[in-house]
């Protein structure tokens, strides 16, 4: 459905955003791109959607090339941005109608499937009420139901919680799996929360300084850190790193504070295994736990940072590059 | 649903694009009623003190020419005949005969006699070239809420971007026109006797001339910054000297000379031009033909260079 080949985006000449990345979207999957702020996602969402044009590199979405077929990709694609980007002047009905236009939808058919959307994403209630009286969580899912009006094939969502509290994330998330099941799209999403990349894509793709590190199912990209992590420790004064060692499935041990950190794959049939066998040799367990690696894990281990530490520390720097880039793009 | 079915619902075409996004614009400003009664009310609280209190012609009528009753001239003053000792002349007559040279004066210079019929018009043209400015300056804000790149990414065609900006600034710009030209009628313009209602056609071809030249090079402007800052200061710098450096308030035959090379160049001149011969004027169709001509190359030029430039942004 979408296949970028060596995408790249150099603003003013000099800041690469977007560096060499290539990747593949099959069709009906949700793609996340999942990276912190800065990393080039938001560039890479602008080529795909004909916003931006690539430095380097093709692009293609649905065969369609993003460069000399952009009219054909624009009538395919489906777009929710980052920013509220609905008229806040007109209602929610006339905004969906807007867009309607912008896609050349006849009248009678926009107006059925403005109904119809307006439904879906459950703002029947207000549709004649001008948008700057929504809330963050109704105008985002506004922006749903205009992404949603030529029926895209693909629908691109650009960070789609951005800024929104938990309970109204996780509505959006709800929305958004409904799309998915009801009309049957491919999905590319960008985001920089782990929980949403975890709960909603099918295949992630970790981005970071404009660089693809890794790209992967989430449980790929867990089990590719080495399985479980189960803790244990015993009673007795002695080192049992070899028995543990021993047991099937255990990949390593490492004595950390008087426990045993172990990895190990299937850490919830392995646990129980590793608790036999220390009994059998007169050892009591006396304190056992599991943990199943996160996409936090996995984020730390390939982009070498914690994804909320780079969240807050690299604000300044972050605001200091999108400022370049905002000069950039004014060229 | 087949491929082939999405791609033949959507059939955007310039035409689709261009109403629907100028629709949006006049919706915005009709669903604010103070602003659209601000809009207006500016320039009539101009028209009406500035043009009302510069009451040039009242310099010249009988009743301000306070003269004694009886004006004594000395022989020494008279040279034919000769040897008078004096005359007396009556002064409520000389007054009226100033005053009859004072109607002359404003009819030469001016071209009628009373100035406020020559200001209000004036006020029509500087009204038009701010609101079609200011009118262009609404895409920095389409470029900031990310509207634009949104519309952007739809298959809409993209000249239809630009022209809805440039057809809402001169819609706009039409709008005001009309309405200040109706109150300044209730205020006592004096219509010409050539005047007809048609008239209007061509003062709207007249300004819609205008209005696309200036909003299109404005539009460019603005499209590339990210701040309202930067072109309201370059529309306050250059309205007045266009203002003033043309035939708006005060003929150009009796401005000094410099001033004089920029109000001939100064499209502000030949619309306000254009618009007098239409209303106030007998109708001068030699006028008329340079005053559209003028305006209708200052529109090709400028909105080329402007559509370029913007077009040259939209598809980075």
């Amino acid at each position: 459905m979408i296949k970028a080949e060596n995408l790249t985006k150099v603003f003013n000449r000099s800041l690469v955003a977007v560096d060499h990345i290539t990747f593949s979207v099959r069709e009906g999957e949700v793609f996340g791109f999942l990276g912190p702020n800065g990393a080039g996602k938001t560039t890479t969402i602008n080529m795909l959607i004909t916003v931006l044009k690539p430095t380097e590199g093709t692009a293609s979405v649905l065969g369609f090339d993003v460069v000399k077929q952009a009219n054909e990709v624009r009538k395919v694609i489906g777009v929710v941005p980052q920013e509220y980007t609905a008229d806040e002047d007109l209602t929610g009905y006339e905004n969906i109608l807007l867009c309607a236009d912008l896609y050349g939808i006849p009248r009678e058919t926009a107006k059925k499937r403005a109904l119809e959307l307006l439904e879906l994403v459950e703002l029947t209630d207000f549709k004649d009420k001008r948008v700057e009286t929504y809330s963050g969580g109704m105008r985002r899912r506004l922006e749903l139901a205009c992404g949603l009006i030529n029926r895209p094939k693909v629908l691109f969502l650009d960070e789609p919680t951005l800024g929104l509290d938990v309970q109204t994330r996780a509505a959006t998330w709800e929305y958004i799996r409904r799309l998915k099941k009801e009309y049957g799209m491919t999905l590319f999403m960008t985001t920089h929360y782990l929980e949403e990349a975890d709960a909603l894509c099918d295949r992630i793709a970790i981005i970071d300084h404009g660089k693809i590190v890794v790209t992967g199912t989430p449980s790929e990209l867990k089990d590719s850190l080495g399985g479980d992590i189960i803790t244990i420790a015993i009673r007795e004064n002695v080192d049992v790193t070899d028995i543990i060692q021993s047991v099937e499935n255990v990949k390593e041990v490492r004595k950390e504070n008087g426990a045993y950190r172990v990895k190990a794959m299937k850490g919830e049939v392995t646990a129980p295994l590793i608790i036999e066998a220390l009994r059998r040799k007169g050892y009591t367990v006396t304190r056992l736990s599991l943990t199943e690696p996160t996409l936090n894990e996995v984020y730390l281990e390939y982009t070498g940072k914690a994804l909320r530490d780079t969240e807050e520390s690299s604000r300044a720097e972050f605001m200091a590059q999108r400022i370049h880039l905002w000069r950039a793009r004014k060229r | 649903m087949s491929n082939a079915k999405v791609l033949n619902e959507c059939q955007p075409s310039f035409a689709k694009g261009l109403w629907a996004l100028t629709r949006r614009e006049l919706k915005k400003w009709l669903s604010d009623p103070v602003m659209l009664v601000m809009f207006v009310l500016q320039p009539l609280i101009w028209m009406g003190l500035l043009g009302k209190s510069m009451n040039i012609g009242g310099l010249f009528s009988a009743n301000n020419i306070n003269l004694p009753q009886q004006i004594p001239i000395p022989g020494t003053a008279i040279l034919y005949p000769s040897n008078i000792p004096e005359v007396v002349l009556d002064g409520a007559a000389l007054s009226q005969m100033i005053a009859q040279m004072g109607s002359k004066i404003m009819e030469d210079n001016f071209g009628v006699v009373d100035y406020f019929s020559f200001m209000a018009v004036g006020m029509v043209s500087m009204i038009v070239m701010n609101t079609t400015m200011f009118s262009g300056m609404s895409i920095v804000w389409d470029r900031r809420l990310g509207f634009l790149d949104k519309v952007i990414s739809t298959p809409v065609s993209r000249a239809a971007i630009i022209f809805s900006k440039i057809l809402n600034a001169t819609l706009r710009a039409m709008f005001q026109a009309t309405v200040i030209l109706a109150f300044a009628y209730l205020l006592g313009l004096k219509l010409s006797s050539t005047f007809t209602p048609l008239n209007f056609l061509g003062i709207y071809v007249a300004i819609f001339l205008l209005g696309v030249g200036l909003s299109s090079v404005f539009i460019a402007f603005s499209i590339r910054s990210t701040r309202m800052e930067r072109p309201m200061q370059f529309i306050g710098l250059i309205t007045m000297p266009l203002t003033f450096a043309s035939n708006t308030f005060f003929p150009t035959k009796l401005l000094p000379e410099w001033m004089q090379a920029i109000a001939i160049v100064n499209p502000l001149t030949y619309l306000t031009d254009a618009i007098r011969h239409l209303t106030i004027l007998p109708m001068d169709t030699a006028a008329l033909v340079r005053d559209f001509a003028y305006l209708g190359l200052f529109a090709a030029v400028l909105a080329t260079i402007g559509i370029v430039l913007a077009w040259k942004y939209l598809t980075k």
